[in-house]
């Protein structure tokens, strides 16, 4: 039974009073704070360790090592070809992954009747992304470098952009379902309500608001496409310190030509090799890699903001 | 505020006169016996009415009675729901708008819509205007047609001087007017609203219910409204629809009184009616 008493200054006081520290939300908040640390600290120390590493290296043969071709001897090594190589898989995966992996999503989120096949293809696509990078190799090794070696000239890097890009495709096509699924239903009826068409609403409407969202999905895309290894390795990247880059070579002779690696092959290329200065050398490569993701991702995001600043007028 | 019936109803063409009672037959938009289905359930069922030119024609009834269903039959925007079919006929200007050859796209420039909530395109406020008109294929004119929708909808001399900043920093009421501006650029005939002030202050929804009035001496203009005030202010011709629930808990509208407003409000013919709009019950 509550007993109605006049409310005087005593009784409230004693009412609100309460603890003030309260223990467990205090060792949750210190529990929370130190796994964040646990897993920087170990990125820090990592970075920092290879930077120390990798340092000599730069101090001593500096922007020659970025181009110099790979080598046997440790003292004329550098990454030349890993970057060529890399650079242009990451092209591929932009070029043909993107407007793919995009068209596919517009078709399945716009197009496509709510149906039985809808669904089990989008459960289908859910279940490939996350199949191991190295099976999506085996399929590269026998669907673009045997199959269809012909128009892929074999181990080449055209196989190989294409093992990464199918690779990607599911990512690719899960961040823009989300992305395309996110656009508020009130700008597509508006769009409708005066006279639109679904190509016109998607294009001028639907689109615009996707694409900040569709662009950060392809940056941590093209990522995993740069960062990969095991693919390649069976697509018939090579893993060796012997070939020359053919310096006047067109580029079709270049994406044709049965030699090349990239830049995670060239890590563990070096990583193997029994002498030490490799270990320096290894770890310049990896500051290179981590510089070459660094610039790719800026550009990508350089890209959704301007695309953000256009959308608005 | 029924007071103010007689006086609005003057300024209304001669084949919407107080008394005179349309035939059901005439009509800019006329139903008959329309049913929606969602699934294999009707959601509204055998629903004939007709809605006359220039006038202000308000579905009220309880949440569920199917009211915005009926609305977007007008302009084929349940097209853009899978499971929806209509069945029936619904008639504009005398042509079956669900007949064959008869592109929902068309329509819809032809009967404009103004939705619940404010839904101005996230670009300028320019840009949303002159949308409808470029995919219409129209390149000239477009400034003009801009200020004379813009003034039209009452908005022209608040943003005449961001035309090119964004929608989204206009308030709520603004972008409803914003959105009633974009809706006539395209010069349609009909203007479907779906409670248009239903998420505005009482003031902006004044401004909303002012414009309504100017605006339907130029077109025809079919309001759903919640709110029964509203009806009775603005709308000339009023339908109450009411719900029925089936035993497995399906809900189904159907049009139980359609009437003058000033009849429908002071001297209804149904019980239900007059329960609804007495406010004992919805």
């Amino acid at each position: 039974m509550i007993s109605r008493t006049a409310p005087t200054p005593d009784l409230v006081q004693a009412a609100l009073a309460g603890r003030r520290f309260r223990l467990v939300d205090s060792l949750l908040a210190g529990g929370l704070l130190l796994s964040l640390f646990s897993s920087l600290l170990v990125l820090i120390t990592l970075l920092a360790d290879t930077l120390r590493t990798a340092a000599p290296v730069f101090a001593d043969r500096g922007l020659v090592f970025v181009t110099a071709p790979l080598s046997a001897d440790p003292a004329k090594a550098g990454v030349l070809q890993g970057i060529q190589g890399s650079l242009a898989l990451t092209l591929f995966v932009m070029l043909i992954g993107f407007p793919l992996g995009v068209s596919a999503a517009i078709y399945l989120e716009e197009y496509a009747t709510d149906g039985g096949f809808t669904r089990f293809i989008t459960a289908n696509v859910r279940n490939l992304a996350g199949v191991p990078s190295v099976v999506y190799g085996i399929l590269g090794l026998a669907l673009f470098v045997n199959l269809a070696g012909g128009l892929t000239n074999g181990r080449t890097i055209v196989s190989g952009g294409l093992t990464l890009t199918v690779l990607v495709l599911p990512i690719m096509i899960i961040t823009t379902s989300e992305a395309l699924r996110s656009v508020p239903a009130t700008v597509r009826e508006a769009s409708y309500g005066v006279g639109a068409t679904k190509w016109e609403t998607i294009r001028h409407h639907v689109l615009p608001i996707a694409l900040p969202t569709i662009l950060t999905g392809t940056v941590l895309t093209v990522a995993r496409a740069f960062g990969e290894s095991a693919p390649l390795l069976l697509a018939g990247a090579l893993v060796t310190n012997f070939f020359q880059p053919s310096a006047d070579a067109s580029v079709v002779q270049l994406i044709t030509d049965e030699r090349y690696t990239a830049l995670p092959l060239v890590v563990f290329n070096w990583a193997r090799q029994p002498q030490e200065e490799f270990v320096q050398l290894t770890a310049a490569a990896v500051v290179v890699l981590l510089v070459l993701l660094v610039s790719v991702n800026a550009t990508t995001i350089l890209l959704r903001d301007r695309f953000e600043m256009k959308s608005l007028r | 505020m029924i007071s103010r019936m007689p006086a609005q109803q003057l300024s209304v063409p001669v084949e919407g006169q107080v008394g005179t009672a349309p035939n059901e037959d005439e009509g800019i938009l006329v139903a008959r016996d329309l049913t929606v289905h969602y699934g294999s359930f009707p959601a509204i069922k055998d629903v004939s009415m007709a809605v006359q030119p220039n006038q202000i024609t308000a579905l009220i009834g309880p949440s569920g009675c199917g009211k915005s269903t009926m609305l977007r039959c007008f302009n084929r925007m349940n097209d853009l729901i899978d499971s929806a079919k209509v069945t029936g006929g619904l008639t504009y200007h005398g042509v079956d708008l669900y007949g064959p050859g008869v592109d929902p796209v068309q329509v819809r420039r032809h009967i404009g819509m103004v939705f619940q909530k404010p839904n101005p395109f996230p670009k300028s406020i320019y840009a949303n205007i002159a949308f409808g008109a470029k995919i219409a294929g129209i390149r000239s004119g477009l400034d003009e047609l801009v200020e004379e929708s813009l003034t039209k909808a009452a908005l022209w001399d608040e943003v005449k001087d961001k035309l090119h900043e964004s929608a989204n920093a206009l308030s709520g009421g603004q972008q409803q007017r914003l959105c009633i501006a974009r809706a006539i650029a395209t010069s349609p005939d009909v203007v479907l609203m779906d409670e248009p002030a239903s998420a505005l202050d009482p003031i902006a929804t004044l401004r909303i219910e002012e414009l309504m009035t100017e605006l339907k001496q130029e077109y025809t203009i079919i309001v759903v409204t919640h709110n029964m005030q509203q009806a009775a202010r603005v709308s000339d011709r009023t339908a109450f629809f009411n719900v029925s629930i089936s035993e497995d808990g399906h809900r189904t509208g159907r049009l139980v009184e359609f009437d003058d407003t000033t009849t429908i409000f002071t001297n209804p013919r149904e019980k239900s009616t007059e329960d609804y709009i007495t406010g004992r019950f919805g």
